[in-house]
């Protein structure tokens, strides 16, 4: 492979894997606080997509992606209010298949709702002209979505780390009960948690949208899926495990199949060959720490 | 200040708290003390608001005068009307910093300059916290990890300040060190209610003490009374 094309494609790595980062942030801080997989999660992503479609059709491009980052993430919100709140005192496994139903109820109102034809995304015609650096050519998008997704991750790490809710967020992983002893409104702080994780999964899904822009009501499953293994593989529950893990399953499945082109046809086993892999030696993830108390 | 009537506390088929009736005045250490099980723990995370399927009256007289009955409360209510809890083994939170989590105990407050006056009362009361206050709280020893919490209940600026054994696993000094913070705190105004198997440093401190004994109440007098009474010296001082 030329050095060009070697480019190339890392920033397709990058693009690819800052997207599965965006989205598995999500399933991590979900997991983090209650324990539990949001398989509804790529869904919201799938929404968000919508969202700004619809948007797009009525209002300034940046003002749709806003509108469209504030309705998914009020979505979030609202499945987790209506779905998961009532279960929160039910046996884990009941969230779960709860959270399953919510992914199918989403997908299929989304069926009646957009019906299953695809839909055109609106692109920004400056974010797909291709440039042209010396010998190489790039989309200004593969530029733009690490960028994006950069400042996403630190302005929620700002939040997470910086700010009283943050305080809150990262003490109800550990102990609950402990931090409604300190007088934390549980409820509204898992509401934030959602409502960030699905602004985070809609960003994507807007950005997502431009770079394969076919929106129908399935696109959420299979990026959903990717995500949830990223945030596996980093190490669920952190932030920086699912920013590792988008980012290297994203480089893992463009590089295989930019070595080995006639392996293209495989490129969605390798995510799971991956998953495999790291959780047969490391089975908390990259960075996911056990949790052991001093007694 | 606090005053329990016919409080009882069942969980499924347990009944763990079986009509108690007690009372905290304004200024006073109120101790309770009985065995592993008959029931201390429930009293206080019932006042704390974390127990479900707790009957009967706690009414409560916060800093602006108004009696309410905190039955059916959430714990985040609780804590804003005055009243704080450092449970029982310390359950600091062992991934944040000891700023950090002093900063969650003052968590129902938003006054950020008084809560740094606070921090650093907490501080002198406790200067180990301030050596370690860049350290994860999961890295201090059981009586710094205890003086945390202690330290964390006190940033909520509480009227009522509940402690549930804060003696459990510490060296003999350590108690003792932890008791004179408990009597200084209570010098300068603080009420408190402390629940201890260690009857012996808990009577010798409080003002008024509550024996309890399988879910009930079977001993009630002054904390000196009590500690000379044959009866407790039999159970719990060792003849």
């Amino acid at each position: 492979m030329t050095s060009d094309l070697f480019i190339q494609n890392l920033f397709n790595a990058l693009t690819v894997g800052s997207l599965y980062a965006l989205i598995a942030i999500g399933y991590s801080m979900v997991y983090g606080i209650l324990r539990f997989i949001n398989f509804a999660h790529g869904d919201i992503f799938m929404v968000g997509a919508y969202f700004i479609f619809f948007a797009a059709a009525h209002l300034p491009w940046p003002l749709a992606a806003a509108v469209a980052i504030g309705g998914a993430s009020l979505m979030g919100i609202i499945v987790d209010r209506v779905a998961y709140r009532p279960l929160r005192e039910a046996p884990r496994i009941s969230a779960l298949i709860s959270a399953i139903g919510v992914s199918f109820l989403l997908e299929n109102l989304g069926l009646v709702v957009f019906t299953g034809l695809p839909r055109p995304a609106v692109q920004p015609q400056w974010m797909v002209d291709p440039i042209t650096l010396g010998s190489i050519r790039i989309l200004p998008l593969s530029f733009l979505v690490p960028a994006v997704t950069a400042i996403l991750v630190l302005g929620l790490l700002w939040i997470v780390y910086r700010t009283r809710p943050g305080l809150a967020m990262r003490s109800i992983s550990r102990d609950i009960e402990t931090t409604r002893l300190m007088g934390v409104s549980i409820d509204r702080i898992i509401a934030m948690t959602f409502g960030l994780g699905s602004a985070l999964a809609a960003a994507a899904g807007i950005m997502w949208a431009i770079r394969y822009p076919q929106i129908h009501p399935f696109i959420g499953v299979m990026p959903g899926f990717k995500a949830f293994i990223a945030a596996v593989v980093g190490g669920i529950g952190s932030i920086h495990g699912a920013v590792l893990g988008g980012v290297l399953l994203g480089t893992v499945e463009i590089m295989a199949v930019a070595f080995y082109p006639s392996m293209s046809g495989y490129r969605d086993a390798f995510a799971f060959v991956l998953l495999i892999v790291i959780l047969l030696f490391k089975p908390t993830g990259l960075m996911g720490e056990k949790l052991e108390d001093k007694i | 200040m606090l005053e329990l009537k016919d409080l009882h506390v069942r969980y499924g088929g347990i009944h763990a708290v079986q009509g108690v009736n007690m009372k905290v005045n304004k200024g006073d250490i109120v101790t309770l003390i009985g065995a592993n099980g008959a029931g201390k723990s429930s009293i206080v995370r019932s006042i704390a608001g974390l127990v479900r399927g707790v009957s009967g009256e706690m009414l409560y007289t916060g800093r602006d005068g108004e009696t309410i009955n905190l039955v059916g409360s959430m714990p985040e209510k609780i804590v804003k009307k005055g009243i704080a809890l450092s449970p029982e083994g310390r359950r600091i939170l062992p991934h944040l910093t000891v700023a950090e989590n002093l900063t969650l105990g003052a968590y129902s407050r938003v006054d950020k300059k008084a809560i740094e006056e606070d921090r650093q009362w907490v501080y002198s009361l406790f200067p180990r916290l301030q050596e370690r206050h860049w350290q994860k709280g999961g890295t201090l020893s059981g009586g710094e990890q205890q003086m945390l919490a202690v330290g964390r209940a006190l940033m909520s600026r509480p009227d009522l300040l509940m402690l549930d054994e804060p003696s459990l696993g510490l060296a003999p000094i350590l108690v003792e060190e932890i008791s004179a913070i408990i009597k200084a705190l209570n010098a300068d105004g603080q009420t408190i209610l402390l629940i201890e198997q260690n009857a012996y440093a808990a009577l010798s401190i409080a003002n008024r003490a509550y024996v309890l004994e399988v879910g009930a109440i079977v001993l009630e007098g002054s904390g000196q009374g009590l500690l000379h009474n044959p009866q407790v010296k039999e159970a719990y001082l060792g003849g």
